[in-house]
């Protein structure tokens, strides 16, 4: 007997709600609908009533963990389209921001899949080891979140001198403590238990979905938009772009780990590039936007981020798309939920980093009588932590 | 002062609500119960059902989409129950206010008892609006 089980739309703990609906049989789930649009606050139409130095401050706020990717896939849009290349210092500067923004959401997200798996230690450990790079952020940009250093023809602020020391100090030990939770993740058997073959998604169905980032990278489908389209400083710096083999749940939280060592990577060799450099201008001014069209691509924390303007030769946007990569991740769910328990649907939804948006309230309802049992958020979490003592019982750890 | 008054101060239970917001606030918000800021040796908890609050924290504009969620979350909560805004959205949706499908600041729905601005508020600022709602019980 089918049974239905709706999934949000809110709930307390995290991001932008979504609203899931469990098809259940029994403990299994079968099928699952989809429904977003919850937070939709009709940010492209309002992009084009704002000037084009306005707008980067709007798309920032699209997603407040992705604040670097979407202005600087927008501001790459407008460059396009006046055809311009930035100041050398200013490529750099956007690309230590954003690759900062990457690491604090990378451990963001693997503190709360810890957080789910009933290991608060790893969402505590996770999120102890982010502030100091929020500190830095904010030395760096004047925000701990919501940045605003980009703008049309370079960046707000210069990076300044005596940060550095600073910022090669927190990525020493990072890295370190980085290297710690990988090890923890990599060696833990009750993780593996919990998390390897679960929500699996092939490269095949990577394609057919048209998953992006850690969640396609995870499953052996080799895109990364920092390689394939490279821009700005990304020409100049070397890097690997992670891919795993299987596509589980595992690998997703694999792939984000290894992704923050690149990360640190990226960040170095960014920094001796500036310290070479010695000045140098960070901002070109523009006078006005020509009509045309331009396209911005940028690999955010989840996937690829595209924006895509249209001027009319007046002071703002004539057109403004943005398609988010959270968007065709979330959809990949109803291929990877249905075959595994309950307990283990609020961890696949969660593993493609929309995070766990919408487990605020659960109904269960009995399809045929009409009988509806109310779960919340807690049931949810605290029937994935009762799975992770089972497991960690037979395997006679504790 | 009555006992559950006595208690709820003792022990605030905070429950959180994203309204349409860009979720920056409720990262902010969850920051705080981290090691750095540790707010749960004060006693303040985030709990997962609405039934169990003490104290509402919202962020963002109001959608049109979660307005009916909105006023059914704010009638489960029992009385009586502080509702404290956080981020410039919520206060009087910040940047989003000409936006066709958000349908005015919280306060326009529900009472509310504070507000806690900034886009989005440290954490430090939190825990003081919250501390500023519990002095005046």
């Amino acid at each position: 007997m089918v049974k239905k089980i709706p999934i949000g739309p809110f709930h307390p703990i995290l991001e932008e709600p979504e609203f899931f609906e469990l098809h259940v049989d029994g403990e299994r789930v079968v099928d699952i609908d989809i429904t977003i649009g919850w937070s939709h606050r009709g940010i492209e139409l309002l992009s084009e009533h704002k000037t084009w130095d306005q707008v980067p401050f709007l798309v920032e706020r699209v997603c407040g963990i992705c604040s670097a990717s979407h202005p600087y896939a927008y501001v790459k849009a407008v460059e396009d389209l006046l055809q311009i290349e930035v100041p050398e210092r200013a490529q750099y500067i956007r690309v230590i921001v954003a690759e900062l923004e990457r690491l604090h959401s990378h451990l963001l997200w693997t503190g709360l899949a810890g957080h789910f798996l009933g290991y608060n230690t790893v969402f505590m450990w996770a999120w102890k080891y982010r502030e100091p790079l929020l500190d830095i952020l904010e030395a760096v940009t004047g925000n701990r979140n919501h940045y605003a250093t980009w703008r049309i023809g370079g960046v707000r602020r210069d990076l300044p001198e005596e940060e550095i020391p600073n910022i090669r100090e927190m990525l020493d030990e990072l890295e370190k403590k980085n290297d710690l939770l990988t090890k923890a993740i990599i060696d833990d058997p009750v993780i593996h238990a919990r998390t390897k073959g679960v929500g699996v998604l092939n490269q095949t169905k990577c394609r057919e979905y048209g998953a992006l980032g850690p969640t396609a990278r995870a499953g052996n489908y080799n895109i990364d938009a920092r390689r394939d389209h490279p821009i700005d400083a990304y020409r100049n710096v070397e890097f690997d772009v992670i891919v795993c083999e299987n596509g589980d749940v595992y690998d997703k939280a694999v792939v984000r780990q290894l992704e923050n060592f690149e990360a640190i990577r990226i960040i170095r060799q960014c920094l001796d590039a500036i310290e070479a450099m010695d000045g140098g201008d960070i901002l070109l001014e523009i006078e006005e936007v020509p009509p045309g069209e331009g396209l911005g691509v940028y690999e955010a924390p989840r996937g690829e981020v595209f924006h895509y303007v249209r001027s009319d030769g007046k002071n703002m946007p004539m057109r403004h798309k943005i398609r988010a990569p959270s968007f065709n991740n979330i959809l990949t769910n109803e291929y990877t939920v249905p075959g595994y328990s309950v307990a283990d649907a609020g961890l696949i939804t969660a593993a493609v980093d929309p995070c766990y948006s919408c487990t605020e309230r659960v109904g269960v309802v009995n399809a045929r009588s009409g009988e509806r049992k109310v779960l919340n958020e807690e049931d949810l979490i605290r029937m994935s932590r009762e799975k992770t003592e089972r497991i960690r019982r037979e395997l006679g750890i504790r | 002062m009555s006992l559950g008054l006595k208690a709820l101060k003792k022990s605030p239970w905070v429950f959180h609500v994203n309204t349409g917001a860009c979720n920056n606030c409720d990262i902010e918000i969850l920051d705080a119960l981290t090691p750095r800021f540790d707010v749960e040796r004060f006693g303040i908890v985030l709990v997962g059902s609405i039934r169990h609050a003490d104290v509402l924290l919202i962020s963002g504009p109001v959608t049109r989409n979660v307005l009916p969620r909105l006023k059914r979350l704010y009638e489960q909560a029992p009385k009586p129950i502080k509702v404290i805004v956080i981020g410039a959205c919520g206060c009087n949706c910040g940047i989003f206010r000409d936006g066709y499908n958000i349908i005015g600041p919280v306060d326009k729905h529900i009472p509310v008892d504070a507000y806690v601005p900034g886009c989005p508020p440290k954490p430090e600022t939190i825990i003081a609006g919250v501390v500023k709602v519990l002095n005046t019980l």
